[in-house]
Order: C-alpha cells, then structure tokens, then sequence
C-alpha cells in the first residue's frame, strides 16, 4: 500500500527577482505514496503553488530531482508529464476551453497525453458515456453537452475541469486551491465531488487548500509547507486527532 | 453584371486568403503579419515555375508549399525563438520582399503568352469573368472540404484547443508549439494559393502586390461573422469566404460612387475599422436601442 509513486529529492527552485536570486523551495524532500490524498497547507508565498509547478513541469528546478514511479522526469517538459500527471487551477477559466464544447472538452482531456492524429473525432461514438459522466456531478452539466464551457457558471466549469483532469485516472491529481473562487455552497458541493471522484478510483492527489477545515476533514495526510519547506507532515492516524486549534497554533508560532 | 461577375471571382479567390488568415486570427488568437509577405511570394513562385514551363496546377500547388515554409519561419521565430508574434511576422514579412525580388528577378513579371489555369479550354468558352468564378469556385470547395475535415480530426481539434487555452492545451500534453507552427504553415499555405491564383487572374506577378492583404484578409473575416453572426466552426469558415465576396461588393459600389481606384488602401482600411468598432460603437450610441424605438415609438 504504501509504495511510493512520487518522489522529490533535494529540489531548489530560485526566481531571479531583479538582481538578487531568491530560492523558493529550498531542498525541499517528500515522497507521496499511492492513494495519498494529501492537503497541502501553508501561507501564501510559501511555496504550494512552486512546489505543484514544479511537479507538473512548468519549472525547471536548480536542483534536486523528480521521480515518478521510480523513473527520473525532472528533465521531461509539462506536455510530457501530462500523461501521469494532471491538475485543476484555481481560476475556473484556466481549465477549460470556453469556445469548445463540453462533449469536446471532454474529448480533449479523454486523449491526455496520447498522440493526436488525423483521425477523425469521435464525439457522437462517445456522447453517452460523456453524458453518464457529467450527470455523476449533479449539477446539471450532462444537459449542457454542447454548450460552450465558456457560457458555464464557475462552479460547473470547475466541475468539468475536475471531471476532465480525473476521467483518465493520472498517477497524481494536483489541486491548486480548485474551489478557492466559488461561493461557499458551490465550493462545497465540488469538495462533496471531489471526494467522491478520488475516492471512486483511489486516487493519488495532493489539494492545495486555505481552508483550514476543507484541511482537517479531507484526505488521508496533511502537510504544512513553509518557507520553501515542509514544515509539517501529519499522517493519517496523527491527522485524524489534530484540531482546528492546533492547527491555527502551529501556524501562529511557526509563521510569525 | 459583368462586374457582378468579377467581383464574385475575385470574392472567391480573396477568400482563401481570408480563410487562410481565420486560422491564426480566429482559431490561435493572433494577427500573423506574414501574410503580406506569403501572398506574393505564393504569387512569385507561382509566376516563375509557369514562366519556367510549369504546369499551372502544379504551380499553383508549389505556391501552397511556398506560404508553408514562410509560415514555418514565423512559427519557428514565435515558438522558439520568443519573438513576439506582431514582430515575428513583420520580420518574414520584409525578409520576403528581398526574396520575392530573387526569385522573379525583377519587381514585375507577366504571364502574357503563357499558360495559366484560365487559359484551359473549357475557360475560354464561357462567358467573361466567368473563368475567375469557376476557378475560384473550384479552389475553395476544395480548402473548405479540406479544412473542414482537418478541424474535426483529433489533431484539428487540438489546434483549435491551443488557441482557445493554451495553458489547458498545455496540461492535456498537447504540443502547443508544435500546433501553433502547424497552423502557421497551414494559414500560409493557402494565402500562398490565394497569391498564385491572383497573380495568374491578373495575369502577373508583382513584388508590392501583397501591401495591404492582410486587411483585405481581415475584412473577409469581420464582414462574414457581422453578417451571420453565431455558427459552427466549418459553418465559420463558409462566412469567411461569403465575407470576402460581400466585401468585394462594398468596393464596387465605392468605385460606383467615383472614388478613384488609388483610393482603395483608404477605403478598405475605413471599412475594416468600421467593422472592428461596430460592438463599441452599438454599445456607445445604443444602436440596438435606437433602432428598437425607431420601430416602436410610433405605434
């Protein structure tokens, strides 16, 4: 149960900000193992958002090495890594096509990482399976098949995009704050969605959240990152006894 | 009706080169410079290998694969050198001039005397102008056919992806700079035919000919979807040409008016303007609104 399916070892990020350089991960180590569901916490400049980029391959570290599944990917590009690898943004409109339809959309994310050819589109071969999958979220998506993405209220794009990062089981799901831009009930009906996709098909995800209690009542591990760190690293049976307080005081006396 | 005629030929011919340009400006989101540069090197090449004995088709097909090496060029400058595309464009653009100077040799070449695809038998018997509808007609059956089949494959449907969310595209592993460079190639090719066929129209090759197409390109586009407003994407691709052909009729009635045919880089640049500011302005004046009460108000 407990093998590792990624591995980062040693990874140093820098950013040159005008003419001094600044390391954003700073030997930053940690393994995620298969059917992790891991909250990621940790304030803003921490690092989370490097430390997914960085995963994804958006970033080249300075130093240090990716693996995944054992196999070394740090000099693979995002499109490579995008057949293990999948993620939802925070901002609704980064996930999704919005002149394509749904039903394409959903195409598109079907080929993940496969070799697209001159072969014809299968969107009607294809639109009863979609429409089983979108009626799963319950929030009427499957009617909006042919609907552009971009006409969706945030709430349902953030739902297609989830729907379209995990149709394809990847290795590792990455969320960077994906509910963070919705109303309080939405967001809470994608977490319900979340949960029920990743548990489904045992996926392996890391969530970054800012919610504390998203933090506590999902996932099976939770990590605290903190000036290019881990500063933290609960697991499942520690995770299960911490509280909001607890929480709340570790960041009060490491982050201040 | 002559003049009908003609411009219905022109229309057609004109709108490949707006079809062309649809695939960066629409599809990719970009204006690709270029194009005033492919199209007449699309008619140079075209004009040379018919003056070297080439069969017009053929000619014709070399200037598809001309466009697509300028259009390799800015892609490659864009994608992998980083140059912003406005500029990479510009860049192929007057680098082009120099070239389509060395391969006519001279600023103009004629095709008088020589063989083009107007001149084939079953052409010369119809009626005057009809020979460019036919030809036209011909040619963009065929781009349509083409395009329209390529932008419902898996690799189409990949390109139009990478226009729309380049950074979605990206994450789904698609090749983002390989399918802008594509569409490059592919825009140009067909501004390349559209060059060709022009050029053989005219009945010669000149070297300031492209000066001003990538607004007649432009117009093609904004006229097609003023017009028709919401439809599919191959239905999009119909309106362009449509467009081109409508737009053909706007500078007929302009010339009909008086104005003089050195007038015509003003007018089309006006018109193109116009057009590009129609959703500022019918929000600005309320045009909609106006003309709802000028319907209503007198009841």
């Amino acid at each position: 149960m407990s093998e590792p399916i990624l591995q980062l070892k040693d990874i140093i990020v820098t950013v040159n900000t005008g003419n001094e350089e600044r390391q954003i991960l700073k030997q930053l180590n940690l393994t995620i193992n298969r059917g992790d569901f891991v909250t990621v916490l940790g304030t803003n400049g921490a690092g989370k958002t490097t430390l997914f980029n960085t995963i994804a391959g958006n970033l080249q570290p300075a130093a240090g090495q990716v693996l995944l599944k054992e196999r070394d990917i740090s000099r693979d590009n995002e499109e490579r890594r995008a057949q293990h690898l999948s993620r939802v943004f925070q901002d609704p409109k980064m996930g999704t096509a919005p002149r394509m339809t749904v039903a394409e959309n959903l195409l598109l994310a079907q080929q993940r990482g496969q070799r697209r050819t001159l072969k014809l589109r299968k969107l009607r071969q294809n639109r009863a399976h979609f429409h089983e999958m979108a009626a799963e979220i319950g929030n009427g998506l499957e009617d909006h098949l042919d609907t552009p993405t971009g006409n969706l209220s945030g709430g349902q794009r953030q739902a297609l995009s989830l729907l379209m990062a995990t149709m394809t089981t990847p290795d590792i799901l990455l969320l960077d704050e994906h509910t963070a831009a919705l109303d309080p009930k939405t967001s809470e009906q994608l977490m319900h969605y979340t949960q029920q996709r990743i548990t489904q098909s045992n996926q392996t995800c890391l969530m970054i959240t800012h919610h504390l209690e998203d933090a506590l009542a999902y996932g099976n591990r939770l990590i605290v990152i903190d000036d290019g760190r881990i500063e933290a690293d609960f697991n499942a049976a520690e995770k299960q006894k911490l509280t909001r307080e607890q929480l709340y005081e570790f960041f009060d006396e490491t982050l201040s | 009706m002559s003049l009908i005629t003609s411009a219905i030929g022109q229309g057609l011919m004109w709108g490949i080169l707006g079809v062309g340009l649809f695939l960066t400006f629409r599809v990719l989101n970009f204006p690709d410079m270029t194009v005033e540069g492919t199209f007449p090197f699309g008619a140079a090449v075209a004009v040379t290998a018919i003056t070297h004995g080439m069969s017009p088709l053929l000619a014709t097909l070399l200037a598809f694969v001309a466009g697509m090496l300028a259009g390799l060029a800015t892609g490659l400058l864009y994608t992998k050198g980083k140059i912003p595309i406005l500029l990479a464009g510009i860049l192929v653009m007057t680098a082009l001039y120099s070239i389509n100077l060395r391969v006519m040799g001279k600023a103009n070449v004629s095709l008088l005397n020589e063989n083009t695809l107007f001149k084939a038998k079953f052409l010369t018997q119809l009626p005057q102008y009809f020979d460019g509808v036919v030809v036209g007609f011909l040619f963009v059956v065929v781009t349509l056919v083409l395009l329209g089949y390529f932008l419902q494959t898996e690799l189409g449907q990949a390109f139009i992806a990478t226009g729309d969310n380049v950074t979605m595209a990206r994450s789904l592993g698609i090749k983002t700079d390989g399918m802008t460079i594509m569409g490059l190639m592919v825009s140009n090719g067909f501004i390349g035919i559209s060059g060709a066929l022009m050029a053989q129209s005219n009945g010669y090759a000149d070297v300031s000919m492209g000066i001003g197409v990538i607004v007649i390109g432009l117009a093609s586009i904004i006229i097609g979807e003023v017009a028709f407003g919401e439809l599919t994407m191959n239905q999009r691709l119909v309106a362009v040409i449509l467009g081109s052909i409508l737009y053909r009729f706007v500078l007929l009635i302009v010339l009909q008016l008086g104005f003089n045919t050195d007038d015509l880089k003003l007018i089309s640049a006006i018109v193109l303007a116009l057009a590009l500011m129609l959703p500022t302005l019918q929000k600005k004046f309320h045009v909609q609104k106006l003309m709802r009460n000028g319907v209503t108000r007198h009841e």
